[in-house]
């Protein structure tokens, strides 16, 4: 036996591998079977063998759902490879199923032709029935179009762990790593950052980890020397061509937020003060901001979302960056408090992770539906600046541009994310924060001719006077100010000059942000397809393939939400159709149809999951075509 | 040689701003006022250090009467507002001023969460038992059986007792007061204003327009003496004209009972000495109603404990440093890639 399996590992290693530009991984198993961290190791190794990629979690909102149901399966997907990857990917290369209900509920994704490996140990018939499978699809043919890999990981996992002395179910938790580390083999990829990574989680418990070592390492010795039923011999994935030359690390939109948001409160000379209750997806970045006390940052678990909005507006008023985080719900209850911010022109951060709704709705998938809730979402002619992040990265970016806008224009900013951005993860090459340019805050301290409501006249923003100044004591609230001398008014002129400078002040943005470009494509056409948020991705991956086939359209992504760029309307203006693709029913759309009269259309989806680059190719060429 | 000229000291009306003052005539709120601007020059507050942090009712007008900072926010939500600012200024001197609805029905989870924290400022709250601004509906501490427009046959609810809710959640500080008792006021104020962490203050304040006299059974002048025991640290909690009355432990229960002094062979020494460390006795005190019991007033309860501002720079102090604060280092630790 051990004459053969030299001899295999010998011609395993001449063996071609299958060829790729990119590929598409999908980990489906249980809740509890550790495919988020599965996933967390395979995207680390991805990125340091220097490929560029794309990752998408997608999991349940329940935390340990009943084992072996369909609605308890967890996924990670990862695209990754040598061009440039916009997307986590549309159909997958490769699906691993930990279990019969992660093979039901993700078969369709999978290409035709893919390949799929099983956990047979988990194929039984209590597991294929919770999954709803009346036969076992491994023996009735209905798998006949793919690459089945059958292994017995269960089995394996027990048989390479053994000698550590491990409980059952501490045994059979090492499933995850041995089947990481075939799926390692399959892509050629080095085992010795997830090794170096156990062994430093499971510090305390060195028998853990040395166990998952070793089911690491078993996963990955098989592959080396079993042969697949189709002598399939892994994927090769080419090194990837030309990136921006410097230092990269992956980054998770959560991340990207918080770490702008720190880099913002610098640029600006503030402390910053995050005050959140807990709430899926948007927790995560509470829990990064939570352990950053040495940047300058303090952290505030609230009540609930009103105490956070509140807390965050409480500390602008003592001079320092209030930021308020949550999902649509939480967004919800802190309007009220949002209102008083804009009342009392105070720089506030509201970071909104948006999720599917309304209500609850599905809080752990993706949507863009809380648009309307931005822009309009308050009682009364309440303008906020609302700014949208396209990617994981960018998410760092435009949570420093919200703090210059807040800062600069006592304005509360909205910044929408959504669940998709904040837990993918994509490579980012990391900026030199002291390239960037500061925006000091400049408080006020000269009583000669000081109101609270004495303004900027260029900006139109007030001046900023914190209590602690001499001789600057002063009162402000909800209740509308006059004009001139910042005191209680109910002079009906008055407000409405008050309405209008507020309204004033924040269209003004306008000529403080940069002009709409236009991402791929020509600057005047048939046909312009305008996005917002984290359908940048699909969008520009669909638009550039059309491009390659030779046919004309745009694509233009919105960050400045409201104000819009003031050179929008006359761009839009240069396309004979303008196209809207959304994760909601419409709500850019309308947006743009109201304040340039646009002839746009939507492309709508709502199903919780990003969309496809194929499908949106589709619908852009059937309007095209129409 | 610089010679450094003291600062004059501030009086009350130093306190006040030039704005015309909007409460009712004969409203509750001008004695707090006043009482509040004397205590601020007796205790030499700084203005610009001062700030005043209201909700919404007829008390949450009070900072726009203060020359200090003031922030009239929303309603219920003071308490939140207020602990911002502490997070981001733990030096600045926080004064949050409420009313019954504001503090106990909107807002009352924020008191809640305020008390149990532990937040170093004052908290006033002006129960008059009634929604002063939204015209006279009932209002949480109204008593059952309360006619208002919106319970014009009575209100069913059972008022909630703001000092044991303080209490119960935790609060450090407890202390009560009453609007007209100018003398009594504001040496409350001074104490609450001297112990770090929440001082809580309720000071029955009357409405003389929606629910005038709701208190004259223990407030009125005639009835000081016999239905209100002020209470003092280490003092017998006696009262009545003659101080003859005081109270007891009930033998063989946990209750307080009233007795007199030389009857029922009761002496001086059978009286219970107040104890403001003791929080079961400041519970006991808390819930003491007429006409069986007087109604207590001063500090029921000081205890102080570590303030939350205390416990978060505490926090801060045994955090590691990882970087020494460097963003560019932050933004560099753990796995990273050089592209050339």
């Amino acid at each position: 036996m051990d004459t053969n399996t030299a001899l295999k590992t010998e011609f395993n290693d001449v063996a071609p591998r299958q060829q790729l530009e990119s590929a598409v991984v999908r980990f489906a198993g249980d809740s509890g079977d550790g495919m988020q961290v599965t996933g967390g190791q395979f995207t680390l190794s991805a990125a340091l063998a220097g490929n560029n990629l794309a990752t998408f979690p997608d999991f349940p909102a329940e935390i340990r759902a009943p084992v072996g149901t369909t609605f308890g399966v967890s996924s990670f997907q990862i695209n990754f490879g040598s061009r440039v990857i916009k997307t986590s990917g549309d159909e997958f290369d490769l699906l691993v199923a930990m279990n019969p209900a992660a093979l039901f509920v993700e078969l369709k994704g999978l290409k035709p032709g893919g390949v799929i490996i099983v956990d047979t140990g988990s194929f039984n018939a209590r597991n294929l029935r919770k999954a709803g499978y009346l036969a076992n699809p491994l023996e009735d043919g209905s798998l006949d179009g793919y690459r089945v890999i059958e292994l017995d990981i269960s089995q394996l996992t027990l048989d390479a762990v053994k000698e550590f002395g491990l409980t059952n179910k501490e045994a059979l938790r090492c499933k995850n790593f041995w089947t990481l580390g075939y799926v390692f083999w399959m892509f050629a990829n080095k085992r010795k950052e997830t090794v170096d990574w156990l062994r430093q989680k499971f510090a305390k418990r060195p028998e853990i980890a040395e166990a998952n070592v070793a089911a690491l390492n078993a996963g990955h010795a098989l592959g080396e020397t079993s042969e697949t039923a189709d002598g399939f011999q892994g994927f090769a994935i080419p090194q990837k061509e030309h990136a921006e030359p410097g230092l990269y690390r992956t980054v998770m939109g959560s991340e990207a937020i918080a770490w702008g948001l720190v880099t913002g409160a610098k640029l600006a000379g503030l402390n910053l003060t995050f005050c959140s209750y807990p709430i899926t997806p948007a927790s995560s970045v509470l829990h990064t901001l939570s352990n950053m006390g040495e940047y300058n940052v303090s952290t505030f678990q609230a009540e609930d979302e009103i105490a956070a909005a509140c807390a965050a507006i409480g500390a602008s008023y003592a001079g320092s960056l209030g930021v308020t985080s949550s999902s649509g719900p939480g967004i919800a209850l802190k309007g009220e408090a949002i209102g008083l911010a804009i009342g009392i022109e105070i720089p506030l951060i509201v970071l909104n992770t948006q999720r599917a709704g309304p209500s609850t709705g599905l809080p752990t998938k993706t949507e863009q539906s809380d648009l309307y809730q931005a822009v309009y979402g308050r009682n009364a002619d309440s303008p906020l600046v609302v700014l949208a992040a396209r990617s994981p990265a960018d998410c760092f970016d435009v949570a420093i541009e919200a703090v210059r806008l807040a800062t600069k224009y006592m304005t509360p900013v909205m910044l929408l994310s959504d669940g998709y951005i904040g837990n993918a993860a994509e490579p980012w090459l990391i900026p030199d924060i002291d390239a960037l340019t500061p925006f000091p805050v400049q408080f006020r301290t000269d009583p000669e001719g000081f109101h609270p409501f004495v303004r900027n006249p260029e900006t139109l923003a007030r001046a900023w006077a914190i209590p602690g100044t001499p001789d600057l004591m002063h009162r402000i609230g909800g209740i509308e100010k006059d004009y001139d001398s910042g005191h209680i008014s109910y002079d009906p002129d008055n407000h409405q000059k008050m309405t209008t400078v507020r309204a004033a002040k924040i269209n003004g943005i306008a000529r403080d942000i940069p002009e709409q470009s236009v991402e791929v494509g020509p600057d005047s056409g048939p046909i312009a397809v305008v996005g917002w948020g984290s359908t940048y991705g699909p969008i520009n991956r669909a638009v550039s393939n059309l491009l390659d086939q030779g046919k004309t359209v745009s694509h233009i992504h919105l960050t400045h939400i409201w104000p819009l760029p003031a050179n929008l309307g006359e761009l839009l203006g240069q396309f004979d159709k303008i196209l809207v693709p959304e994760m909601n029913t419409g709500q850019l759309l309308t947006v743009l149809r109201s304040e340039f009269l646009a002839p746009a259309k939507g492309i709508n989806k709502v199903t919780g999951q990003p969309f496809k680059i194929r499908e949106l190719e589709l619908a852009i060429t059937a309007e095209m075509e129409a | 040689m610089n010679v450094v000229t003291p600062p004059a000291k501030l009086t009350a009306k130093d306190f006040a701003t030039d704005q015309e003052v909007r409460w009712c005539p004969g409203c509750g709120d001008y004695a707090i006022l006043k009482g509040v601007q004397k205590t601020l020059a007796d205790i030499g507050a700084v203005p610009e250090k001062t700030v005043f942090i209201s909700g919404i009712g007829c008390a949450a007008r009070f900072p726009y009467y203060m020359a200090t900072y003031g922030f009239h926010t929303i309603h219920g939500r003071a308490p939140t507002f207020a602990t911002g600012v502490k997070l981001a200024n733990p030096e600045l001197d926080v004064w949050v001023v409420s009313g019954d609805g504001d503090a106990l029905s909107i807002g009352g989870n924020h008191l809640i969460h305020l008390l149990r924290r532990n937040v170093n400022l004052q908290f006033l709250l002006f129960n008059n038992e009634i929604y002063g601004l939204t015209k006279g509906q009932y209002s949480p501490t109204s008593r059952a059986g309360t006619r208002s427009p919106s319970t014009p046959m009575g209100s069913v609810d059972n008022p909630i007792s703001a000092t044991q809710l303080a209490l119960a959640a935790g609060a450090r500080f407890v202390a009560r007061a009453v609007d007209s008792q100018q003398k009594h006021l504001p040496g409350v104020l001074v104490r609450a204003h001297a112990h770090i962490g929440t001082s809580f203050v309720e000071i029955f304040q009357n409405c003389i327009v929606y629910n005038d006299g709701v208190f004259s059974d223990f407030t009125a002048k005639d009835k000081i003496a016999g239905s209100q025991i002020a209470v003092e640290h280490g003092k017998p909690l006696t009262f009545g004209a003659d101080s003859q009355m005081g109270l007891h432990i009930k033998p063989g229960a946990f209750e307080i009972e009233v007795v007199t002094i030389g009857e029922d062979g009761i002496t001086e020494a059978d009286i219970l000495v107040h104890d403001e460390t003791n929080k079961v006795l400041a519970t006991l005190l808390a819930g003491m109603q007429g006409p069986a019991f007087p109604v207590a007033i001063g500090v029921l309860y000081c205890d102080p404990a570590p303030s939350y501002e205390q416990g978060i720079e505490a926090v801060k102090q045994r955090t590691p440093s990882k970087t020494g604060g460097d963003i560019n280092a932050l933004l560099r630790s753990g796995h990273t890639w050089q592209v050339d």
